[in-house]
């Protein structure tokens, strides 16, 4: 609950910009995980996901932060996630008018968008505690930075699964295409990869690890 | 096998789709509560039993919202009756095991949260499955997930007490872990023609 008597720390970017790397839904907080995992077998697969958390997260947040003083605290997490699947029912019918087989692609995960910890997390931990702005840019650098990790996975399980980027051929025909990277393991191979790659880079360079303090933090946090 | 036997139903949501390692649905406790194995154990019959009975329900409000024309609201229902459902099992195991009821703490609530039950209620529709055939679906997908979770919990036991490097610590190596289980589970699809 917000307390008027409190001032509002102005908007920075930082505000915008932490979702996007610092911390990253995905690579830092592990929140989410499902989606993340199941329709990243191709680059544009993992954008329509993307672009469609965007949008849910973005337009949830917005609303809870605006009836942030009008919901009761005991019912607040049904009223947001009544909030959440109506957008959801909003992106799902939307997706079906644009592209059928966008549709068909994606299958039930459009649907579950509902329960993305990811949504109802910052539902609960951001959007009902800050102002409408400020809910707004943070939502956006997060959905920015989880469309961001979908696509670092789409990216490379695609170029390794199929030979190709977009659609485009990128490996010259003789390229043997490594089938296990579009199938169920390669997603979790190539999340742990990122992973391991990311801790690495920052033991490097901070002689930390980045996921040591938020551990704790997110398993409490999760949702 | 006949795909639509109520045995092939249970033995495909349980093996060759396995909830977890092969359609990535619940990751979340999978990460989260797979550190030891008793309370992996304890979360798997929850879960099990959560997916048992918001299943069956969410049947007969399909069969409700069909007549009336409001299928735009499914989603919304279903939703409202997992909800309902979680709030039921934790009343229960307050009443009858406090204990288990606070091993499992925070992670009993976020029940609600977790994609794999939503997504049971959804798969069950879409395919048009018969009351009979939701709840071998809904069993053998709840008997998934525990397995999933329970081997998942014995080797990160054992991971416990062997020496690694720096990096691999948090999650990196849990998920190579399950993706090597992901692709012995990989092996069951010669069982049958996946749905």
């Amino acid at each position: 609950m917000a307390n008027p008597t409190k001032k509002e720390t102005p908007i920075t970017m930082d505000v915008f910009t932490a979702g996007l790397w610092k911390e990253n839904p995905v690579f830092v907080m592990m929140l989410g995980l499902c989606p993340v995992l199941a329709v990243t077998n191709s680059v544009e697969n993992s954008l329509a996901m993307g672009l469609a958390s965007i949008f849910v997260l973005v337009c949830s947040n917005a609303l809870v932060s605006a009836l942030r003083n009008f919901i009761p605290k005991q019912v607040r997490i049904t009223t947001y996630i009544i909030i959440i699947a109506t957008f959801v029912t909003l992106v799902d019918y939307i997706i079906q008018a644009i592209s059928l087989d966008l549709y068909n692609k994606l299958g039930a995960f459009i649907q579950l968008i509902v329960v993305n910890c990811l949504i109802l997390g910052r539902a609960e931990a951001y959007a009902s505690k800050n102002s409408f702005g400020k809910s707004v840019i943070s939502s956006l650098g997060m959905g920015l930075g989880f469309t961001l990790a979908l696509v670092m996975l789409g990216g490379v399980r695609e170029l390794l699964g199929a030979g190709q980027f977009l659609g485009y051929q990128v490996f010259s025909t003789n390229f043997q295409p490594w089938v296990v990277m579009i199938l169920p393991p390669g997603g979790f191979i190539v999340l742990g990869s990122w992973l391991l790659l990311i801790n690495y880079i920052e033991q490097r360079k901070t002689g930390k690890l980045i996921a040591e303090d938020l551990a704790s933090h997110c398993s409490v946090n999760q949702h | 096998m006949n795909p639509e036997s109520l045995s092939f139903i249970f033995l495909s949501a349980f093996l060759i789709n396995n909830f977890v390692l092969a359609l990535f649905l619940g990751l979340c406790p999978f990460v989260g509560v797979s550190a030891k194995r008793d309370t992996a154990f304890n979360m798997a019959l929850a879960t099990a039993f959560v997916m048992f009975v918001s299943s069956s329900c969410s049947y007969a409000i399909n069969l409700v919202l069909t007549a009336f024309d409001l299928e735009f609201l499914r989603l919304i229902s279903y939703i409202a009756l997992i909800a309902s459902s979680v709030q039921l099992v934790e009343m229960i195991l307050k009443k009858f095991s406090p204990a288990l009821f606070r091993a499992l703490g925070i992670f009993l609530p976020l029940i609600t949260t977790n994609c794999a039950i939503l997504g049971v209620a959804l798969f069950q529709t879409s395919r048009g499955y018969d009351f009979l055939q939701s709840v071998s679906f809904s069993l053998g997908a709840g008997a998934g997930f525990g397995l999933a979770i329970i081997l998942m919990a014995g080797l990160r036991e054992k991971l416990e007490l062997s020496n690694l490097p720096n990096i691999t610590q948090a999650a990196a190596l849990s998920m190579m872990l399950a993706g090597i289980l992901s692709l012995t589970f990989m092996g069951f699809a010669g069982l049958g023609t996946t749905v």
